[in-house]
């Protein structure tokens, strides 16, 4: 009894020196998933991007609005409608010492378009990387690219000596199959610097003491230590032990009980990411339906009768726990392009959506198979549920084959998925990459079968045309073709909460990647 | 006994190829990996490129022997999620759990053994009858739900343990150690309570069973006629006679922490192996998942094999049986 008395003694004392030894700010924080790789070209994917974004830079960063703001670049301006040019920013200096120069930005650039790197789609567009002089650089297109700043945003710049000393002038191959240096190493030139890295374990970074924005710095953050925490209630009991000051992640229904605690408290925002679900209407037969010989899908009136069906209010109250905001749109607020009045949706109707049924010639609806992910988005398999309910309602029976995204996905790329759920967020901020990928006929994730001439037209006239006024205009109009077609059903645009200490003041923001350049401790 | 041993480690292989078909016939039947692999924006050429230089293109059978050809000299590839050697990541995670096992252990033998031994020499007292419900508890509730109460309870109410990681951790050659820090030990109670619960239980009941069986023999009955003081014969002669079964059951079980922690050690985000191939398990990085099923079953395997051996070495009857 006296030794247990003793260990416990013991136990207490040494948190009680932990928390007395610390005068500097660490921010401790968690979230489900590492990053994969600390090689800023290696992988285009979410986390991946928001961790190192801590310790790179692009030439444009965000702000809390997500407004474009000079990052390395100072100013940027387009050159006629050969490219765009960029000043750069002067005195800036890698972690190792090294000057920030032009030839970083040529050479980074030149590594995004390399064969491994998972960027090349961003840098497409760019013919040349010119040096004009040290902090000028001047992008030559393939024509003109209007969102060439938007698409700049998350290509990081590395340092060409650096890359050179360590064999990574490459990014990390994955086919390869080969740990490259930069994936555990990294030499940035943004506000926090790499002290150690376990991968799925433990990420600390600390404060860059030269970074070039220190002197205007919002932050007051000397250390950064990450660990993922992969089970949710983990994760939340971690926040409120206060073991971690920050919860990217905590699951929707636990951010009450979070805010009910004196120490902590929860941030939501709408995120840019529209959630929807997606009908094959260019096939002839259904491949999973007990209709033969035409594909109902293709009718119009059935599309708009399953819309109308749908009650997103009842899934927004009921699923999501008032956290969503229903769509008229498949994009979100935030993104160019978006209106008001496009999202506004069609009214629920269970009863007009019977008799558009009937009218399409099935009185009494008919079978056909959802495909859901169950891992990916927020409830992604219980809003599938509802809408099973929902359609059951006008007489369609749906199977639903809720699956993990790693299984789901392939289904909608390999085009045999009749009715699928899909999620969609848009990095650049432009209604141009939902086109292109969603509604093109070429689109590589439209697994909708929709083509429309126009629709292609539009698409490759706005992705060239540099009159911004006739380009919104083009834009707008494109939107209305997608939305009279009822091309797919938006349900809602997922909303985000973030869960964390009072002590921390942290911006939320549309993209869930925290910037820790604006976190302060108090 | 040379052919008897050479029999098992026969049967041995069996198993072990068997479940390596098993392993392998993942790499066609879960997900595809290509796609957790390359970000949304791939192209169709960058997923050919990938599956080609993987071999994923190749028939079956090429790709089956490639990979036992690679497989019995302890290689598994790369996992596909962090591009590193899957036996080295092994490697590193294995001292974790380990550590974690062997604790588990130490608090499941402490705690057993003596409130087996106890609830069976007091079979009436009412301790004995509340140990021995208390007890139903740790097999009867699920593990991640014993995890989590404890991180509620010790982390979250007392604020006393961390609920999650690894901490204090000391490099010794090679060896990542949790025990030559307080806060390495802080760390490693709560998953090693939970992970134990089970076996605590277990060994309790078997102890118990054991010890009210003993008691009732003749050797312990002329033991207490022969005026012994009380401990001598429950400890001494008792006790070590209980001993014969519950080693063997506990050599067993050993083998099945080690395989079965992962439930633990995704609760408490422990380092081990078992948290490693969840982790796999999410990400289709199916080298992980097959080199991490080849290595319980050798686990298993040669737990198996020694226990088979030791029987064969402690019991004459098995010998008997040969000479036929």
């Amino acid at each position: 009894m006296r030794i247990r008395a003793i260990a416990l003694a013991a136990m207490m004392s040494t948190t009680m020196f932990v928390g007395f030894a610390e005068a500097e700010n660490v921010l401790r924080w968690t979230s489900q998933g590492d990053a994969l790789t600390l090689d800023p070209m290696g992988q285009n994917e979410g986390p991946t991007n928001s961790m190192n974004g801590q310790i790179y830079e692009p030439l444009l960063k965000r702000d809390r609005e997500m407004v474009l703001e000079a990052g390395l670049a100072e100013s940027w301006k387009p050159i006629g409608t050969t490219g765009w040019e960029f000043k750069l920013r002067k005195g800036v200096k890698f972690h190792d010492g090294a000057d920030f120069t032009a030839e970083d930005v040529a050479f980074s650039i030149t590594r995004a378009q390399a064969k491994s790197s998972d960027f090349k789609e961003q840098v497409k567009s760019i013919k040349e990387v010119k040096i004009v002089d040290d902090h000028t650089v001047q992008f030559i297109t393939d024509g003109p690219n209007p969102i060439l700043p938007n698409e700049v945003t998350s290509l990081y710049i590395m340092d060409k000596g650096w890359a050179e000393k360590h064999n990574v002038v490459e990014p990390q191959d994955f086919a390869a199959g080969e740990e490259t240096y930069a994936v555990r190493n990294a030499n940035g030139t943004g506000p926090f610097m790499v002290e150690q890295r376990l991968p799925d374990e433990l990420t600390v970074l600390v404060k860059n003491p030269n970074w070039w924005g220190n002197a205007s710095a919002e932050h007051n953050i000397d250390k950064i230590e990450y660990r993922p925490i992969k089970n949710a209630a983990t994760r939340v009991a971690a926040l409120l032990s206060g073991e971690v000051d920050f919860v990217l992640d905590p699951p929707l229904q636990d951010l009450k009980r979070i805010d009910a605690q004196d120490n902590l408290k929860t941030i939501t925002v709408n995120q840019i990411r529209t959630i929807f679900f997606g009908m094959d209407q260019g096939v002839d037969e259904l491949r999973n339906s007990d209709v033969k010989g035409k594909n109902p899908f293709k009718d119009k009136r059935v599309r708009e009768a399953f819309y109308r069906s749908l009650d997103v209010e009842a899934i927004k109250r009921v699923v999501m726990e008032g956290l969503s905001i229903p769509a008229g749109i498949i994009t979100s607020p935030g993104v160019h392009g978006f209106t008001k009045e496009l999202d506004k949706r069609r009214p629920f109707d269970p009863a007009a959506a019977k008799k558009l049924l009937a009218d399409a010639g099935y009185p009494d609806g008919f079978t056909v198979q959802l495909d859901c992910p169950n891992n990916r988005y927020n409830n992604d398999e219980k809003i599938c549920q509802a809408a099973v309910a929902m359609l059951a309602k006008i007489g369609v029976t749906v199977k639903l084959d809720a699956i993990p995204k790693s299984q789901h996905f392939p289904k909608i790329k390999n085009r045999v998925s009749d009715f699928y759920m899909l999620g969609w967020g848009v990095p650049t901020l432009d209604s141009h990459y939902v086109f292109s990928y969603l509604f093109h006929s070429k689109g590589s994730w439209n697994g909708t079968g929709f083509a429309n001439a126009k629709v292609d037209e539009l698409t490759d006239t706005f992705a060239v045309e540099t009159d911004l006024a006739k380009r919104d205009k083009q834009i707008a109009e494109a939107w209305s073709i997608v939305k009279d077609e009822i091309v797919y059903l938006p349900i809602h645009h997922q909303v985000i909460g973030w869960g964390m200490s009072t002590k921390l003041d942290l911006p939320i923001l549309p993209n869930d990647s925290p910037q820790f350049r604006w976190a302060k401790l108090n | 006994m040379l052919t008897y041993i050479a029999r098992r480690m026969l049967q041995a292989l069996v198993v072990m190829a068997a479940v390596s078909f098993i392993s392998f016939s993942l790499f066609n039947y879960v997900g595809d990996p290509v796609d957790n692999m390359v970000g949304q924006e791939a192209t169709l050429e960058d997923r050919q490129r990938i599956r080609e230089v993987l071999g994923l293109e190749d028939p079956f059978f090429v790709q089956y022997a490639r990979f036992m050809q690679n497989a019995v000299r302890g290689e598994f590839g790369i996992s596909y999620r962090t591009k590193r050697s899957v036996t080295e990541m092994i490697a590193e995670r294995i001292p974790a759990t380990l550590e974690l096992v062997f604790v588990s252990a130490i608090i499941a033998l402490g705690l057993g053994i003596p409130l087996g031994v106890f609830t069976g020499i007091n079979r009436t007292s009412w301790i004995s009858k509340a140990v021995l419900t208390v007890s139903l508890v740790g097999v009867s509730l699920p593990t991640f739900i014993i995890g989590i109460s404890l991180i509620y309870i010790f982390a979250v109410n007392m604020g006393v343990l961390p609920s999650s990681g690894r901490a204090g951790t000391v490099e010794l050659g090679g060896w990542k150690t949790s025990f030559l820090t307080i806060d390495g030990w802080r760390s490693i109670l709560l998953p090693a309570l939970t992970l134990s619960l089970f076996q605590v239980t277990m060994i309790l009941r078997l102890v118990r069973a054991e010890m009210l069986e003993i008691m009732r023999t003749d050797f312990i009955k002329f033991a207490r006629a022969r005026g012994l003081p009380e401990n001598r014969i429950n400890y001494s002669h008792a006790l070590k006679n209980t001993l014969v079964p519950v080693i063997t059951i506990i050599g067993l079980n050993i083998g099945g922490l080690i395989a079965f922690s992962l439930i633990t050690e995704t609760v408490f985000q422990w380092p081990g192996t078992g948290l490693m191939f969840i982790q796999a398990v999410d990400f289709v990085d199916v080298p992980i998942m097959a080199a991490y099923l080849c290595f319980v079953a050798l686990v298993f395997v040669t737990i198996n094999l020694i226990v088979d051996i030791l029987y064969f070495v402690i019991d004459p009857r098995l010998r008997a049986e040969e000479g036929h």
